[in-house]
Order: structure tokens, then sequence, then C-alpha cells
């Protein structure tokens, strides 16, 4: 019989990222309309930062889930739902990948080398170019919304689940141990 | 063979002879001011689209060498667009007031082979300090090559201050790298 929970490396897992993904939005939301100044340099550092963290937290992710599979849906799930649900996890997971690789690119393009915490510098995979910089800062924004969008879908998705259907799909991914129902 | 003829060469050159060469003719399209500033600790690459040289170099006679530098600060590429409209401004370069900034040499040694150290005074912002900067001269093409780096304090030129001199951001220290590039004098050889 299969687990009916997650398990607590991929429940921490998920809600580290949860807060780590809220955060780098809002910085990046934020830092990117101020001014020049110390404060917007260093605030671009730290969204670097912990971009590359949020981008090792989800390899560390999909190599957890490849050896542990996330419990399976409820029975009483219509199949579209299902479908939908296994659809939406996909892009999240293709997003989470594909923005701060983005972003590392183009803070390559526009001349500045991303440093992990000022101490070990990432390759630039991509000289400078003007041109090509501003196109992936376009693209790394784009998806940023993208991913807000399929984030409030997930959060309103789990919200379904625990008040309308009374299911265990958000408590499974809760860290308290007590059962819910 | 041409190792022989190199020290035989050098010898002529050392002994003052007459067919010593004079760079003075600045290239201005071949040469290159650079600089490199380290920003979180994280080094971002600058330039000078607009600088002039005034030299005179004779390899045989170094010590007689003067060289000025005279640099528009306004054609400062500081890395991007943010960038390069900050550092004209009142905190950094104050180019309204202060449009040029100038090296003008005080003496040239030979440090041995190829190499040899430039001193002189550097102004910027009105603020004028000693600087030293060790640099190899080569001949590339019949023209004179002198490449050379040294690092500057910003905040001894006020660069940088309000809010800027917070040196954990914008780190003080500028590392600075020549690339000047001289014909011989018309009329030598």
């Amino acid at each position: 019989m299969p687990a009916k929970r997650y398990t607590f490396p991929a429940i921490t897992l998920h809600w580290l990222m949860a807060v780590l993904l809220i955060g780098l939005f809002g910085l990046g939301l934020y830092m990117s309309d101020l001014p020049l100044s110390p404060d917007k340099l260093m605030f671009y550092s730290w969204h670097k930062w912990a971009g590359v963290s949020a981008f090792l937290l989800v390899l560390l992710r999909l190599a957890w889930r490849v050896g542990h599979p996330p419990p399976p849906l409820p029975e009483a799930m219509p199949r579209w739902q299902q479908a939908a649900s296994h659809g939406l996890h996909h892009l999240l997971y293709l997003l989470m990948v594909a923005i701060p690789l983005t972003g590392w690119l183009m803070s390559s393009a526009k001349g500045f080398q991303t440093v992990y915490f000022g101490i070990v510098p990432l390759p630039d995979l991509l000289g400078k170019n003007k041109e090509l910089g501003e196109l992936l800062e376009d693209i790394h924004s784009a998806l940023n919304f993208g991913l807000a969008g399929l984030v409030v879908a997930h959060v309103i998705a789990a919200l379904k689940h625990h008040l309308v259907d009374r299911d265990d799909v958000l408590s499974r991914m809760l860290p308290l141990r007590q059962r819910y129902r | 063979m041409t190792l022989l003829r190199l020290t035989l060469a050098a010898l002529l050159l050392a002994s003052g002879s007459a067919c010593a060469v004079e760079f003075n003719q600045f290239q201005a399209d071949r040469s290159t001011l650079q600089f490199v500033s380290k920003q979180m600790g994280v080094a971002v690459n600058g330039r000078f689209r607009k600088f002039a040289a005034t030299l005179a170099f004779d390899p045989a006679r170094p010590t007689a060498a003067t060289a000025r530098l005279d640099l528009d600060l306004a054609s400062v590429d500081a890395g991007s667009a943010d960038a390069d409209v900050e550092v004209v401004g009142k905190s950094w370069f104050n180019v309204k007031l202060y449009p040029t900034a100038t090296f003008v040499s005080s003496a040239i040694r030979p440090l041995g082979g190829d190499k040899f150290e430039l001193a002189g005074t550097l102004t910027i912002k009105g603020r004028t300090h000693d600087v030293r900067a060790p640099f190899t001269f080569s001949q590339a093409g019949g023209n004179g090559v002198f490449d050379g780096t040294f690092v500057l304090k910003r905040l001894d030129f006020a660069l940088g201050d309000g809010i800027w001199s917070d040196v954990s951001t914008v780190a003080n220290e500028v590392q600075i790298k020549f690339h000047i590039v001289a014909a011989p004098a018309a009329g030598s050889k």
C-alpha cells in the first residue's frame, strides 16, 4: 500500500521553496524599479544568491522525487482533474528550473557575473550583449509572472481540496504530523 | 641566432646609439583604457572611450621618457546604462565641474627586460595623488605598445561619496588597465 503522506524531506523542500520563491518574486519586482544605489546592488546580489539556492534546491527535490514518488491522488478525483494536477506540477517544475537559468544567462549577457554568496563564481555562458540581455530580462520576467499565476492556481486547488472536497491532498503536504479528518 | 641578434640589438640600444627610436605618435584607435571595479565582490568591467596620450619613449633611454594622459570622463562605459548615468554625476566624476582626468609622469625607471615602472601624479575631480604603475613595453608592427595596470583607491579622489562611500558594496580599489600604442616619430629609423 503506497504512503498517504509526502516524506519529511519532500515536505521540508516544498515549504522551504515556497518561502524562497515568494521572497525572490517580491524582491525581484521591488529591486528592478529602484534607482541605482548601493542597496540596489546588494538586493541584486541577494536575489542572485537566493536564485542559485532555489535552483540547487529544485534539483535536490527532483532527485528526491525520483526515489520517492508522491502519494497517489484520491481515487474519487475526476480523471480531468488528475490530468490537470499532473500537468500543473510538471509546469511548476519546468519553470522552477527555467527561471533561475534565464536569470543566470541574463546576468552574464548584461555583463555582471553571478558569484554565489560573493565566493563561488558561476561561469558566464554568454558574453556581454545588450540586446540579448534585454531579451533574457523580458523572458525572465514573463516566466516569473507565469509561475506566479501557476502558484496561485496551485494554492487555490489545494484549498479547494481541503475545504470543498475535504480530502487529504493538502494535509499530506503539511509539516504537522497530526491527522486532518 | 635570433637570440644573438636580439642581444646585439639590445647592446646597441643600451649604448645609446643613433639607431634609437622614439615612440611619440599616440594611436588613439588602437589604445584602450579599461578599469575593473568590484561590486558586491563581483568584478565589473568598464572603459573610457575617449582619451589622449602625449608621450615620448625611447627604449634606449627610458629614464628620459615622458607621458601624459588626458581622459574625457564623460566618455565612460561603466558597465551598464544605469551606471553610465550615475558615474558622471555629482557623487562620482562630477563631469560638469571636472570633465577631464589627467596623469602626468614624473619618472620612468627600467625594472629589467621589457619591464618598467611609471611614476607620476593622477588628478581626478580636483584631487591629485601619486601613482606608480609597472608596465611592459613591446613592439608590434613597428609600433610601441605599453601595457600596464595599477590600482587606485576611488575614495582618495572622492569618487562615490555620500551613500556610495560604503566600500562593502563597491570596493575602494579600482584596477586600471592601460594599453597604449604609439608609432615611432616621423623621420626616425
